[in-house]
């Protein structure tokens, strides 16, 4: 199984020169076993991806965590929606009184974009997601509600014995130090144990942490320690605070590795990498 | 053993944020968490304990009317909200096993998160002799 990385960055998309070492389009991930593939967020990078080239099946499979703008925006532009031949799966949370498709409605209709998503030209089926455990092909997908606000859930993707994590928005716990001492009580933790990648949320440094209490993301420290707890086999920090030029992101990475000893990788996501797992 | 439904750990979140005492139980009564202005009542601290079978933390504190009359299980409101899946509140007296008797009005309120399953119920205790 790999996994590619198309959007790292958190909250909005940015082309800033000094964003261009870990990139500037917001959440996407593809992961990838064979020729089967499916995305993970339609945040700007899926518009990176060659679908003309990986997805000449008709069906296309694209799994929302939520609805925040920054994991949705490329939905809108993302080609195969324009394409009559494709059937485009949507999976993304419900929790809402409203439905899935009636929130997406919100972002897909005029004024924010010209066309309501009644019109889109590909057969577009819309899958609610509660806590769950469902398949795609040779992946089998939990989704697990997670501390975040508004409906937001994290997938575990499982493919034999390999299985990825990914939590890109994650306040695992809401201003506090540490996570609670027990497992059982930290959100989350049955999506993320003993994967073998775990992508996460680490937007802020741990001083910019103090003032975003509750906006629903973690401090690289929370993210390493969540991690840790979890017993997940590699860290990617995920989610990069677009207000932070790269090699302010880069020192903050350096000096919390130089203050910790994980017994795991750690590493800051880099759009376009590609992790095999 | 598998985390919590995400509302449960949000409820000890909050819990954990206040000054009055909090339980919170799962559908089958079991004490998932108390905070530690509960610790009071149940002269035991969640560090010590953990998560405690009804059987246990029933026991801890008795509950009696104005009038003196002990109270059943049933009548508590906590009890009701996990037996009817609906909000109960109720004053009345508690006396604890060192003997101090106190009046307390309770508050629970039903745990539903957005899997729209009765994940468990919150109890909330106020001291009626305390002014704040």
């Amino acid at each position: 199984m790999k996994v590619k990385l198309h959007g790292t960055r958190g909250a909005y998309p940015t082309s800033s020169p000094t964003n261009q070492t870990y990139g500037g389009n917001t959440s996407c991930i593809e992961v990838i076993h064979g020729d089967e593939r499916i995305i993970v967020d339609a945040g700007t990078g899926i518009l990176g991806i060659d679908f003309d080239h990986y997805y000449k099946a008709n069906s296309i499979n694209i799994l929302l965590t939520h609805l925040h703008m920054d994991h949705i925006q490329g939905l809108a532009f993302c080609k195969p929606l324009f394409n009559p031949k494709k059937e485009v799966h949507i999976w993304g949370p419900s929790g809402s009184p409203e439905s899935l498709q009636s929130r997406l409605n919100r972002f897909l209709s005029p004024p924010l974009f010209p066309i309501p998503l009644r019109d889109i030209p590909a057969t577009l089926i819309i899958k609610e997601l509660p806590n769950t455990n469902f398949r795609i092909g040779k992946f089998e997908i939990s989704s697990e509600y997670i501390s975040h606000p508004g409906p937001t859930v994290g997938f575990r993707i499982t493919c034999g014995s390999k299985s990825i994590t990914y939590m890109p928005d994650h306040e695992p716990v809401i201003g506090k130090s540490h996570l609670f001492p027990e497992d059982d009580w930290v959100s989350g933790f049955n999506l993320a144990y003993q994967a073998d990648l775990l992508i996460h949320d680490s937007q802020y440094s741990l001083k910019d942490y103090q003032t975003k209490v509750g906006w629903g993301h973690s401090s690289l420290e929370m993210a390493a320690e969540f991690c840790s707890r979890a017993k997940a086999k590699h860290l990617i920090m995920f989610h990069h605070d677009p207000t932070n030029t790269d090699d302010e992101r880069t020192e903050m990475f350096e000096t919390f590795m130089s203050s910790v000893n994980y017994d795991f990788p750690i590493d800051l996501a880099v759009q376009g990498q590609e992790i095999e797992v | 053993m598998p985390a919590h439904e995400i509302e449960i750990i949000l409820s000890r979140q909050l819990a954990d944020c206040l000054t009055v005492p909090v339980f919170i139980v799962n559908p089958e009564g079991t004490l998932l968490f108390y905070n530690e202005p509960a610790e009071g009542i149940l002269g035991k601290k969640f560090e010590d304990t953990g998560a405690m079978p009804v059987d246990d933390w029933g026991t801890s504190f008795f509950p009696y009317d104005e009038d003196g009359k002990d109270l059943s299980p049933l009548e508590l409101p906590l009890v009701q909200t996990i037996r009817n899946k609906v909000p109960a509140h109720k004053t009345f007296w508690i006396k604890s096993l060192n003997g101090k008797s106190t009046k307390i009005s309770v508050t629970s309120i039903p745990i539903i998160g957005r899997s729209n399953v009765f994940s468990g119920a919150m109890a909330i205790f106020w001291d009626n002799e305390v002014i704040r």
